[in-house]
């Protein structure tokens, strides 16, 4: 069974006037198909106004469909009755680091999704105390959010969605705000996740640099889905990410340019180890 | 400059006061007020005195953190003690001041007055100097819970309070940043007379309130995404639970309440006309 499918997916923005009547709509996702297996790493790609963070807000309903629909775990987002259970299984994580902790002490906000689910005490502790050892941050549980940066707290952020056990985690953006060092930090911790926890990612992002580890990219453009496919098929295509806006990593720009002027290297070359390996062969 | 504004001003120490249930500070705290209003005489006052230096002793908070707390009440206390020692009438008349009459009356109630402000003011702020905010919000809302029958939201009032509570660092530092920002686009904020500020005001408020109500709204979807549904069917990570210290203090306060009434009613200690 699929963690996550879509089945022509579509989402109106509507905008109304002040009587309420709806002046005009806008599609921000449109009929977008997916299938995602429990335990796939998938990037989504995408520039400003895409619908990637919409297509996210899907797989967690907060929105539900317009048109077409959505399954999570087996469940449609569209039904009321199943809202919490798909809460549970496909936890998110936003953009902003501050706007998402709740309690002004680490523990108590990792605390919060456990309590919300009526956990009993004892185990709503060793979740907390699980979850932030498993995003390495157990040594500031004691410690006020706000004396943290922003890659610690987007950490704990992550560790409170891990506290209420969900098989999938949707990542919209989380490292928007985040300095170089604070990335890295974060994707540090993703990555371990996926090998440990075998828990299904969905990493929603603009920076191509992030996806290269993905199972499968998933590039949006206009609330359409644009290319699919692994990293190296999609990195092989530069002048078409060009087109969606997409900045390509240096090092597969560079491969890239030195196979035009007619050296021997391959398409999609994702890191610089591989173009050194290409190029001293 | 806006930094130091300081809510629910927490003094952290590991002390026996620091660690009693909230529920217990606030009680206490409470019937210790009380208990100020109910004295007719000097001893009464004598023991509410002890009662509080042993308190502010056990709970090892320095006293100049103490009179921090009294400052913003000096004002209010010379008003008090001015109206009642010129204007209550009563009893033999001390001395003449131009118009105004000081009588036994009055310099009794004066006196009393300021006494009893000061210890209110201490007590209370001895509550939330050992109790962090969280624990009080926490405390409140379970003391609360019997209004939930007649309809008060009271999960909701206490989850108000402490969100509000931890966005007060954040938003300050908003201000601070929002404040730069348009000095650095050369709003003066500092010249001119009340008016002129107050509307000088206004290009930091508005971004304020904007983002304040952005951060709202993220914050609701994240508590969303995270299954908040309100209080019913939730469980708690440290719930409140009396301990062995709790009903100690509890009977301390009990024995306290009975001493000090009737010290404070019967107890025929008089100092001159106190």
């Amino acid at each position: 069974m699929e963690m996550i499918k879509a089945d022509k997916l579509i989402f109106e923005y509507e905008k109304r006037d002040e009587e309420g009547n709806v002046i005009s709509t806008s599609r921000a996702v449109d009929e977008v198909d997916l299938d995602i297996k429990p335990g796939d790493f998938i990037a989504i790609l995408g520039h400003n106004g895409s619908g990637k963070s919409t297509l996210a807000k899907h797989m967690n309903a907060i929105l539900v469909p317009t048109d077409g629909s959505m399954w999570v775990d087996g469940k449609d987002t569209s039904r009321e009755e199943h809202i919490w259970d798909i809460r549970q299984s496909a936890g998110m994580v936003f953009q902003n680091p501050d706007n998402q902790i709740i309690a002004a002490v680490v523990e108590e906000d990792v605390g919060f999704g456990p309590e919300n689910l009526g956990v009993p005490t004892e185990e709503i502790w060793e979740r907390v105390e699980e979850s932030l050892r498993s995003v390495g941050m157990i040594s500031y549980r004691h410690h006020s959010p706000n004396k943290l940066s922003g890659g610690q707290k987007q950490r704990v952020a992550i560790a409170g969605v891990l506290a209420m056990r969900p098989k999938c985690i949707v990542l919209d953006e989380p490292t928007a705000m985040l300095d170089p060092n604070g990335r890295k930090e974060v994707l540090k911790s993703v990555a371990e996740l996926r090998q440990k926890e075998n828990i299904t990612v969905i990493l929603i992002t603009h920076y191509m640099e992030e996806v290269v580890d993905a199972d499968h990219v998933i590039v949006m453009d206009h609330g359409h889905i644009v290319m699919q496919g692994t990293p190296r098929e999609i990195f092989s295509q530069v002048e078409e990410l060009k087109r969606y806006r997409l900045d390509v990593p240096q090092v597969t720009l560079l491969a890239d340019e030195l196979r035009k002027r007619g050296l021997d290297v391959p398409a999609g070359i994702l890191k610089k180890e591989e173009l050194v390996n290409a190029l001293c062969r | 400059m806006i930094r130091d504004i300081t809510i629910g001003q927490y003094y952290p120490a590991a002390s026996k006061i620091h660690m009693l249930d909230p529920r217990v500070k606030i009680i206490c705290t409470l019937l210790y007020l009380i208990s100020l209003f109910t004295f007719k005489n000097l001893a009464g006052y004598v023991f509410a005195a002890v009662f509080l230096a042993v308190c502010v002793r056990l709970a090892k908070v320095p006293f100049k953190y103490i009179m921090r707390g009294l400052k913003p009440i000096i004002v209010l206390l010379l008003i008090t003690v001015l109206f009642n020692l010129f204007l209550t009438p009563g009893g033999e008349i001390l001395f003449t001041f131009w118009r105004f009459k000081v009588t036994e009356q009055g310099l009794r109630t004066a006196v009393y007055m300021t006494i009893r402000l000061i210890f209110l003011i201490t007590g209370a702020s001895l509550m939330t100097l050992t109790t962090t905010p969280n624990a009080l919000t926490d405390g409140l809302e379970k003391m609360l819970n019997p209004l939930n029958r007649i309809k008060v939201p009271v999960h909701e009032i206490s989850m108000i309070m402490s969100i509000a509570l931890r966005f007060i660092p954040i938003l300050l530092e908003e201000t601070d940043k929002i404040m730069k920002a348009q000095t650095a686009r050369g709003a003066d904020l500092e010249s001119g007379n009340i008016i002129q500020k107050a509307k000088a005001m206004v290009p930091i408020l508005v971004p304020l309130f904007v983002s304040a109500f952005r951060r709202a709204n993220d914050l609701a979807m994240a508590m969303e995404a995270r299954c908040y549904r309100g209080g019913a069917g939730r469980t708690k990570m440290k719930p409140l639970i009396y301990n062995r210290r709790d009903y100690i203090a509890y009977a301390v306060m009990a024995v306290y309440m009975i001493a000090a009434f009737s010290a404070g009613r019967y107890l025929p200690f008089h100092v001159w006309i106190f």
